[in-house]
């Protein structure tokens, strides 16, 4: 039964960052390349009609692992507690930056406004992938310091960042060289894949430009991602053994590098769709072969003093998971129906849809 | 760790008053959205679809309003209460996960489709995604409201040795006797507030002398609602609360009605009066004696325990916060109905849109919905004090162990500041949307 959440909630995680990854990622195409007003309208609104219903799917991850991992939600959040306020925050600048543009016609407010969602989306992109960062690296569980732990074994606090720097230090921060190599490949990922939602959903002038900029981060991504596996094994020497043990594991790394592979002929792919599913498939891809890595456990402990955080000594009961379990499948249902729906009528390129006045 | 907990309480009370200004508005508003929609389905007078459309454009702010600022409630369970979400979250994580399940899903899916969608999709499927977001804002409701009487008057559960919750039975969470009648009594409230507002914006028209046909007709249908509302906001669903205090927090009961001593006949009704926690008496009161045991138990000498029959470590910790929400609610309520009935009356002859002082007043009351809404749910979560699961849990328990104060502090003033920043945006967004009016702009 914990599997079977843990499972699901990776699902809703990963839709999360599929979906509102794309409203990230056109923050960021928006803030760089975006020159034109009409432009800067379109790609603006390409985001805006969607973001909130895309917000949900954090909401609902965030109200299963709350029910189905109740310590390991008490432990994240209180842990990750200054970085997770300001990913809160940022949150409220990208989604009001998207609502407000519209509402007067001066330039001036337009720009702030712009500012607001582009620098904010960015700075989503890189935080949620030091998130990522830090829960392969693992923290420093009971706050040990010379052997001694300041609190039970499976609560934490991190700082922003350690004086080191350095994802080895025995009390690592949020912010170390290596959480931000995870950063920068998700800011990479999510703009491919938000300039590639803007190729599908816009008639934008810079449409044809975009699918060189995809191509240019894609090569950056491409190193990155060699250089990034480097460092892995040296931050989590263990994080191979899962795929050796349970070798159909590696269809995980495989859907990753479809994506990236695939992306190098982006100029040739002539349904905008397909490049979409494309980077789809890398962030998919990135997330589950992540975690893939690192199960059962979802959160490494960097001491010796106290065991990894894992969905067995996490979890609720059996019986409030079996129980979730019931209403889980009918609001799953009840979801798909809405959401072809959703898909049947808001279809299509959006450019004359009226929105925000 | 007095610092500590002063600072997570002082962070949630912030969050969650600022947050609970606007799904407030957009759970009553979506049935005045629900019903304008339908009187344009029975009677095709474009009005009354123009209406609809306006309000959702109020609804949608609200709504953008609701949303960035419910997450960081969601996640505040875990980043300021950890230890409460590690011992609870087996039970209170089922009802939180639901509402995004349930209500949250509905809601966002078909509110986009009732704002772009109505050419697309033809007049009554329009008016199905109008109620089906009507119906997920009131399931959201329901499942907070799950949560919170979960917490008030907890059931179904079973603790562990380790002090954790686990549930035990997951049906008595919705069958719980407290969950009811503070839902209807909540909801009901939330029909205040977005009537008062519907009103109020009617007024506006009308004493302007702008768009009056729409100033009229929001003016009726505020008034009606509101005094319906009003009405049912204190009878029977308010009563039924307060005997449900009674029955299972006779502390928080006594604090919240100022009775500092128990009297051997029926308990009096303190209708003004300041707490005076060093003397342990109310100053300058003035009350009604026997009447708080008649309505409580329907005798007249019925004995009511006072706040001296319980030890100080069982009594909320703030009566003088919970006393004055509790008397601002009921008395701001009784106000409603009064305004109300006389509107009404006035609407029944025809003169309503001619009494500029009743207009005016109408106009002006808007904040107070808000501020009795508010204060029910100080009255609620004061009295529950200074427990967070009553008699189980205590709030000093429940924060987080490793958040220093100083970090509580730091994005306690960040919220603040950029609280501030969305309240001003959030004024002159509705000022701009009522300004312009439901009257349809030729482009």
């Amino acid at each position: 039964m914990e599997i079977f959440w843990y499972v699901i909630i990776a699902v809703v995680l990963a839709v999360f960052f599929v979906l509102d990854g794309y409203d990230f990622g056109t923050g960021i195409i928006h803030l760089f390349f975006a020159k034109k007003e009409k432009d800067k309208e379109v790609i603006a609104k390409s985001a805006g009609l969607f973001w909130d219903s895309n917000e949900v799917w954090l909401v609902a991850a965030g109200g299963m692992l709350f029910m189905a991992f109740p310590t390991f939600y008490a432990s994240v959040f209180s842990g990750f507690y200054l970085p997770l306020i300001i990913v809160l925050w940022l949150i409220v600048f990208r989604a009001i930056g998207l609502e407000f543009r519209g509402q007067f016609k001066y330039q001036m407010w337009k720009d702030i406004w712009d500012t607001s969602f582009g620098v904010s989306s960015f700075l989503l992109a890189l935080f949620f992938g030091i998130a990522l960062g830090n829960i392969v690296r693992g923290v420093n569980l009971g706050s040990v310091e010379n052997g001694v732990s300041a609190h039970e074994g499976h609560y934490f606090f991190l700082p922003l960042w350690d004086s080191s720097f350095s994802p080895l230090s025995e009390t690592p921060g949020v912010i170390d060289w290596f959480t931000i190599i995870i950063g920068l490949i998700s800011v990479v990922t999510l703009s491919i894949h938000g300039a590639n939602w803007v190729i599908l959903k816009t008639n934008s002038s810079i449409n044809s430009k975009l699918k060189g900029v995809i191509f240019k981060l894609n090569i950056a991504l491409t190193i990155l991602t060699i250089f990034s596996l480097f460092v892995w094994q040296i931050v989590n020497p263990n994080s191979l053994d899962n795929f050796i043990d349970k070798p159909y594991l590696i269809v995980f790394p495989i859907v990753y590098f479809t994506g990236l592979i695939g992306l190098f002929f982006i100029k040739k792919i002539k349904k905008n769709s397909h490049a979409f599913v494309l980077s789809t498939l890398l962030i998919v891809g990135g997330i589950t072969s992540s975690l893939a890595s690192l199960f059962p456990v979802i959160l490494p402990s960097v001491n010796d003093t106290h065991e990894h955080l894992t969905i067995y000594n996490t979890a609720a009961s059996e019986y409030g998971l079996s129980v979730a379990l019931t209403w889980g499948i009918i609001g799953f249902i009840l979801l798909f129906v809405y959401m072809i729906i959703q898909k049947r009528l808001m279809g299509g390129k959006i450019d004359n849809m009226d929105y925000g006045h | 760790m007095e610092d500590m907990l002063f600072y997570d309480r002082l962070q949630f009370a912030f969050t969650i008053t600022f947050h609970y200004i606007f799904p407030q508005l957009t759970m009553g508003l979506s049935l005045l959205i629900v019903y304008f929609k339908w009187r344009y389905l029975r009677n095709n007078i474009e009005k009354y679809n123009n209406a609809a459309k306006f309000f959702m454009k109020i609804f949608a702010i609200n709504f953008t309003m609701g949303v960035v600022t419910g997450i960081p409630m969601e996640f505040q369970f875990g980043t300021n209460w950890a230890k409460f979400s590690e011992l609870t979250g087996g039970i209170i994580g089922q009802t939180l996960a639901m509402e995004g399940m349930f209500s949250f899903f509905l809601e966002s899916s078909f509110l986009a489709l009732f704002i772009f969608g109505e050419k697309l999709m033809g007049q009554k499927l329009h008016f199905l995604t109008g109620f089906l977001v009507f119906l997920g804002s009131w399931a959201s409701g329901w499942f907070i409201l799950a949560t919170n009487a979960w917490m008030q008057h907890p059931v179904g559960y079973e603790i562990l040795d380790n002090g954790k919750f686990v549930l035990e039975n997951f049906s008595a969470i919705f069958t719980n006797p407290w969950l009811l009648p503070a839902f209807l009594h909540n909801q009901l409230a939330s029909v205040v507030t977005s009537s008062f507002v519907v009103a109020s914006i009617g007024a506006f028209y009308v004493l302007r002398n702008k768009q009056t046909d729409y100033g009229k007709l929001f003016l009726k249908t505020g008034v009606i609602f509101g005094l319906i509302s009003s009405v049912l906001v204190a009878f029977p669903t308010g009563d039924w609360n307060a005997k449900n205090v009674a029955k299972y927090q006779p502390a928080a009961f006594a604090a919240m009605e100022g009775i500092f001593e128990t009297e051997d006949a029926g308990a009096e009704i303190v209708l003004i009066g300041q707490p005076n926690m060093v003397e342990k008496k109310l100053d300058n009161k003035i009350a009604v004696p026997n009447i708080l045991s008649f309505l409580t138990y329907q005798e007249w000498d019925k004995q009511i325990t006072g706040m001296d029959q319980f030890e100080e470590d069982e009594l909320p910790d703030n009566i003088p916060a919970l006393y004055y929400s509790y008397h601002i609610m009921v008395g701001l309520g009784t106000i409603f109905i009064g305004v109300m009935a006389l509107a009404l009356f006035f609407l029944w002859r025809k003169k309503l849109y001619n009494i500029k002082p009743l207009l005016w007043t109408i106009m002006f009351l808007v904040p107070f919905p808000y501020i009795a809404n508010l204060t029910g749910w100080y009255t609620a979560e004061l009295g529950r004090q200074p427990y967070l699961v009553y008699g189980l849990l205590r709030t000093s328990d429940g924060i987080s162990p490793t958040v220093s104060s100083g970090n509580t502090l730091f994005t306690l003033l960040g919220f603040v500041a950029l609280y501030m920043l969305l309240g001003l945006l959030f004024l002159v967004l509705v000022g701009k949307t009522i300004n312009q009016g439901p009257k349809p702009q030729i482009h």
